[in-house]
């Protein structure tokens, strides 16, 4: 290790930049994207709400707030935390300034694109993956730019070792290029119309490769980075277990891909098929909850730190909803459970336990982490105000995916109920009527969830405004402890 | 099922990636130390304010 501490004596500093655009651009994306989702969630209510006004309609708005709230918020977010993290543990800067520039600025064209596009009904109708041929490939020129980016930063890294967090990044952002060209193969009709090169039930088993693979790349394979790095940075304690990690990152990787079959259970897609997206679905419970009980092993002897500390209050609250939700995602692809839960509300509950639990509570703990730190503070305007963010956001969570729990599987089991002579005991509407106070108060949960970010908008603001942004210089390595 | 002769020999030509990436991993000695990196990660201070220096702190 001698010869690399010599090595970085050049007196350098970070590319913190490009990490603050995106961090701060993260911060309006969240609001965008969750009001967007508030406004679906009140059309639920008040189907009138938007005046039938076709550019607000619920069909086209709703790809919007996926779109926003996963690659506008949570994209920016990966940028963002990446960026900071390949650059701090392999201490060099990152390579290439101007791309790196390059894929904050083709990001948020795409998403301008997309918030334009979406709404006057341009659409590849895949889901998550909506935007239409032009955007596809910019997406691609800025992803194939990231990659460039991130893993020329790796290479040219001033410690032998590469951290954990970086493997999962690195991970993510292979994957995602795999997914997003092979499921976005189409054939141009003109500049706003194109056409799967997949049709029927090929169409739909490619597409939820994708979108199975994309929820594990994108917003797990990812987030977990961040959780390796934050997670003891906040805690001020080294990972749980770093053996462990490396089983974890390397399980994920070899079990995830086989999975998404389970979102076609009970379809026209061959019986095997759908049997090997389970098991593999069930197998992967293993790897999921050894990297939650390793994350929150994390604060073993330091449980009091939790009392005190909000942001490692978001960052293990997040934990504990990752490994909730992955139990809950692996019992949903048991067929006989599936059997109940596709197509209902119950989905969405589980999906928002994912989002808003998981991807948006690390997130928001990472941020508050990161943002005092790109203007050279140790910690947020208010600390008090980001305690109050947390116990909103829990709040607001636990209100949604409850609500969505109890609808879903009221209507699995009134869709399913028959009368001794063969008939449907309720008609559709029934559960549609049936399910109207659960859509009140997942409202209210959207509502408040969103309220929290607002809130987390002016600590930001009071926290950037009048301050310089800071270029860290970059530390010598450290010689590792012996042991 | 034609897409699944695309998708299960793309997901097989990733495992094989994966394995040769773990193999090159091990081989070249990324998990020979599974405690000190842990560790390093604590040792850089990144909280700081920016007005002092960016030296290694001696304590350390």
């Amino acid at each position: 290790m001698a010869s690399s501490a010599i090595a970085s004596n050049a007196p350098d500093t970070f590319n913190y930049k490009v990490v603050r655009q995106f961090a701060l651009m993260s911060v309006v994306w969240a609001i965008v994207g969750m009001l967007v989702g508030v406004i679906l969630a009140a059309q639920l209510i008040w189907p009138d709400i938007t005046f039938n006004i076709p550019w607000l309609s619920y069909g086209r708005l709703r790809p919007l707030h996926t779109n926003a709230v996963i690659f506008a918020f949570g994209g920016s977010a990966l940028f963002a935390a990446s960026y900071y993290v390949v650059q701090r543990t392999c201490h060099t800067r990152l390579f290439c300034d101007t791309l790196a520039a390059f894929t904050f600025w083709g990001w948020q064209l795409v998403i301008v694109l997309a918030a334009i596009t979406l709404p006057l009904g341009i659409t590849g109708s895949k889901e998550y993956a909506e935007l239409e041929w032009p955007i596809d490939i910019l997406i691609a020129l800025v992803w194939v730019a990231y990659a460039v980016v991130f893993f020329g930063t790796v290479i040219q890294r001033k410690t032998k070792h590469i951290y954990v967090s970086n493997w999962f990044f690195g991970a993510y952002i292979l994957t995602i290029a795999i997914l997003h060209i092979v499921n976005n193969i189409e054939m141009p009709a003109s500049l706003w119309k194109s056409y799967s090169a997949y049709s029927g039930a090929q169409d739909a088993m490619i597409q939820w490769w994708y979108a199975h693979n994309a929820v594990g790349f994108f917003l797990t394979t990812s987030f977990l980075g961040l959780m390796y790095y934050f997670i003891p940075k906040q805690a001020e304690r080294p990972i749980y277990s770093y053996r462990l990690s490396i089983v974890h990152f390397w399980a994920l990787n070899f079990t995830y891909m086989w999975a998404g079959p389970h979102h076609l259970q009970h379809t026209a897609l061959p019986d095997w098929a759908q049997s090997l997206g389970m098991v593999f679905s069930l197998i992967l419970l293993a790897p999921s909850w050894g990297g939650m009980i390793n994350g929150i092993m994390t604060l073993s002897g330091a449980w009091h730190k939790l009392r005190t500390d909000p942001i490692l209050k978001f960052l293990v609250v997040a934990l504990s909803f990752y490994g909730m939700s992955t139990f809950e995602g692996s019992m949903m692809s048991i067929k006989t459970v599936n059997a109940l839960s596709h197509y209902t509300d119950w989905t969405i509950g589980h999906v928002h336990s994912g989002a808003l639990g998981w991807v948006s509570m690390i997130t928001i703990g990472t941020l508050y982490y990161l943002i005092p730190r790109l203007v050279g503070e140790k910690e947020m305007f208010s600390v008090k105000l980001i305690e109050v963010h947390f116990w909103i956001s829990t709040v607001a969570v636990v209100l949604y995916i409850a609500a969505m729990w109890i609808a879903g599987v009221m209507q699995g089991l009134m869709w399913r109920a028959f009368e001794a002579d063969g008939t449907l005991t309720y008609s559709f509407v029934e559960s549609v009527k049936a399910t109207y106070p659960f859509y009140v108060i997942r409202f209210l949960g959207g509502l408040l969830y969103l309220s929290g970010m607002l809130l987390m908008a002016y600590n930001v603001i009071k926290t950037v405004s009048r301050k310089r942004f800071v270029e860290a210089a970059i530390p010598a390595v450290a010689l590792q402890p012996a042991h | 099922m034609e897409s699944l002769y695309l998708l299960i020999p793309l997901s097989l030509a990733l495992v094989v990636l994966i394995v040769v990436v773990l193999f090159w991993a091990v081989k070249s000695g990324q998990f020979d130390d599974l405690e000190g990196p842990a560790h390093a990660i604590l040792l850089d201070d990144d909280g700081k304010k920016t007005a002092e220096s960016s030296k290694v702190d001696p304590h350390q």
